[in-house]
């Protein structure tokens, strides 16, 4: 147990790149922290740096109080899981579980014991005195975790522990994961770039891009409150609608149609001083079929459009429409994109949750309400939430 | 595949005629040297009359014992040392950066190509000079030198196969650097190490260039050289059969040495490592 001090970490390459800058948090014992953010923004290399697997250019990392920049991992008392798992293919399950114990010295009965615990608490007893080759994907994640709560660290890492699962083993262990690090208390630093990982696992949620830290929060604060467009656009599934608006006589003028100031934006906005030109975010969960919407219904909004694809979730309706000139050019928005593969589609769409008693059908037009109080507005060049609190 | 059955035909053919390919000079050696000396150059395969004569001669008159010991000796030293000195560096160059890293590899590949006949003279005078000449430390110390470049080479590559994420792991575990090597990386590269000490053991143990200038005697002299002496009991008699025997008595620590360690040159060993 213990808690952990990153103090201005920063990581510069030989090569003259910085891989995170200034990096600052302090994690809570007992706390489960999330570093979430796009590939390349520099999360795996913090986590190695607190591992000591990579050298720290700048700054202090103090575990428990006690500066560790130049202990060496063996030292540091933390385990970590690694995203391959990076099992040992030529010790059986036990020899695996127990390697940090035979290298701790550990006497044989008691090693046995502890041993035996973590593959109960795992559900690995009937396995392990088979070799890793000889288990399932699910099943190697666990022995990796294993090796992990064997010796009872004062930390777990955790380098994107699920992503080589399929996706309902993936959620099946999340659960699990979370419920053992409840169990054991043992402080986390959990990375991924899943934000649906993110937004279930932690406490806490580190957004990281570039190597810089866009905001840190509980999920909830990351949802309603986001400070840019980054994390805006990055939390959420489906992401967040973006579409360029101008402000104008206590309205937006957007391709969605004008949408009246409210007491609370107009008043933030000016706190800001916002410009004319803005991007205006709205969720898809703040769309409604406006025939499903009664009594509140006067105060939204609503457009028209014909519904471009629908799909049908059980419980929600997905409706997507696409808009001409609704496409945001933003870098903010764009790396996000290219991320997640999706910047070739290029033409801006808009999607909408609506209720599953929704009659609406594919090629329709559709009136889709929304509440001109749950928008967004960001500045395009800085990015910056106008509305944040 | 309706094939499989006229494929496996022509693959077996194949294989058959390879093998008899390479076996049938070794199995005329064999014939050979169990041939008695009347019946030499009756042209027949299979020996009319059989005969150890010529094991029994090349060990009690041709005294082929101490160079068969030499060059055991000399083989296994080198190929150890070879070894050894082989994977520390395999492993340095796999996974380090360190500055001179391709002039090393450089350096090395240039040794194994340089001709060796050229260093034969410039050897035989350093080696007279201190000492050396006509001992086993002045062949093992060629040899070495020749086995290494291919041992780094060989290891390198196998060591290169090797998740780098488990030297990690074994670090986070609480491994030092040589506990990691020695405990991980050394049993998982252990199929790439005995096909590289078999080779350099193969490359050692047929080494002539060496072993006939570099030593006078059999202190030192190993088989390959001492059979190159082998005379016949008159100078009208020819050694043919001792020399045939000599060679198929040279060919058996190799075949015991493969032998002993096929089961461990096994791929795959490493499945289950990392994700699958």
């Amino acid at each position: 147990m213990a808690e952990i001090v990153l103090d201005e970490i920063t990581k510069r390459f030989p090569d003259g790149t910085v891989a995170v800058d200034k990096f600052s948090l302090d994690v809570a014992d007992h706390e489960f922290i999330i570093l979430v953010g796009p590939s390349g923004c520099g999360k795996t290399t913090t986590l190695n740096m607190i591992a000591g697997l990579e050298d720290i250019s700048d700054g202090e990392l103090r575990i428990d109080g006690k500066r560790v920049n130049e202990v060496a991992p063996r030292d540091r008392d933390i385990a970590m899981v690694f995203q391959s798992y990076a099992l040992y293919p030529h010790m059986t399950v036990r020899e695996n579980i127990g390697f940090p114990l035979k290298l701790a010295k550990v006497d044989k009965a008691q090693a046995n014991q502890q041993i035996e615990e973590a593959a109960a608490i795992l559900d690995l007893t009937p396995y392990l005195d088979r070799k890793p080759g000889a288990l399932s994907g699910g099943q190697r994640q666990r022995v990796a975790m294993g090796r992990a709560i064997v010796r009872s660290p004062k930390a777990f890492l955790m380098d994107e522990p699920l992503s080589n699962l399929d996706a309902k083993l993936r959620v099946q262990m999340r659960t699990s994961i979370s419920r053992i690090q409840k169990r054991l208390g043992t402080t986390t630093v959990y990375v991924t770039h899943d934000q649906t990982e993110a937004m279930t696992l932690g406490d806490r949620i580190v957004i990281m891009r570039a190597g810089l830290i866009q905001q840190v929060g509980s999920p909830q604060e990351l949802y309603e409150d986001p400070v840019n467009l980054f994390v805006a656009g990055f939390i959420g599934s489906p992401s967040m609608n973006f579409v360029p608006g101008t402000i104008a006589d206590n309205a937006i003028d957007t391709v969605l149609g004008r949408i009246p100031l409210t007491d609370r934006i107009r008043t933030t906005l000016d706190a800001h001083e916002a410009p004319r030109e803005v991007i205006v975010g709205i969720r898809p969960e703040a769309f409604e079929d406006a025939a499903l919407v009664d009594g509140s219904r006067g105060a939204g909004v609503t457009f028209t459009a014909p519904v471009d694809i629908l799909e049908s979730m059980g419980s929600v309706k997905y409706a997507y429409f696409s808009l001409e000139n609704a496409h945001v050019d933003s870098e903010h928005l764009a790396e996000l994109e290219r991320d997640s593969g999706t910047e070739e589609i290029g033409q801006a769409q808009i999607v909408t949750e609506l209720d599953a008693r929704s009659q609406v059908r594919e090629g329709q037009n559709l009136e889709v309400w929304f509440d001109p109080d749950s928008i967004d507005v960001f500045e395009p060049s800085s990015g910056a939430n106008l509305t944040a609190k | 595949m309706a094939t499989t059955a006229r494929q496996r035909t022509g693959w077996t053919i194949a294989n058959v005629v390879v093998a008899i390919y390479a076996l049938i000079p070794v199995l005329w050696l064999l014939s050979l040297s169990l041939k008695d000396k009347s019946t030499f150059t009756d042209g027949h395969f299979i020996p009319r009359k059989w005969t150890f004569e010529n094991y029994v001669n090349i060990f009690q008159v041709g005294g082929f014992l101490r160079p068969l010991i030499n060059s055991i000796g000399i083989a296994v030293i080198s190929t150890v040392i070879a070894i050894v000195f082989g994977t520390f560096a395999a492993y340095a160059i796999a996974r380090l950066q360190f500055p001179g890293k391709s002039l090393m590899l450089g350096a090395s590949l240039l040794i194994a190509m340089f001709p060796q006949i050229s260093l034969v003279t410039p050897m035989f005078q350093i080696e007279r000079q201190i000492g050396l000449f006509n001992t086993w430390p002045g062949l093992i110390l060629p040899y070495i030198t020749f086995a290494l470049p291919l041992t780094i080479y060989t290891l390198s590559a196998f060591l290169r196969e090797i998740p780098w994420e488990l030297e990690k792991a074994a670090k986070m575990d609480g491994a030092t650097p040589f506990q990691a090597f020695r405990q991980v990386i050394v049993p998982l590269a252990m199929p790439g190490v005995v096909t590289t000490a078999i080779l350099a053991f193969i490359q050692c143990w047929n080494d002539f260039v060496f072993a006939i200038s570099l030593t006078s005697s059999n202190t030192a002299r190993t088989a390959p050289a001492a059979i190159s002496y082998f005379t016949g009991a008159s100078q009208f008699e020819d050694p043919v059969g001792s020399i045939m025997a000599a060679a198929v008595v040279i060919t058996i620590p190799i075949i015991i040495f493969v032998l002993i360690f096929q089961r461990r040159i096994v791929s795959g060993l490493t499945s289950g490592a990392v994700k699958g």
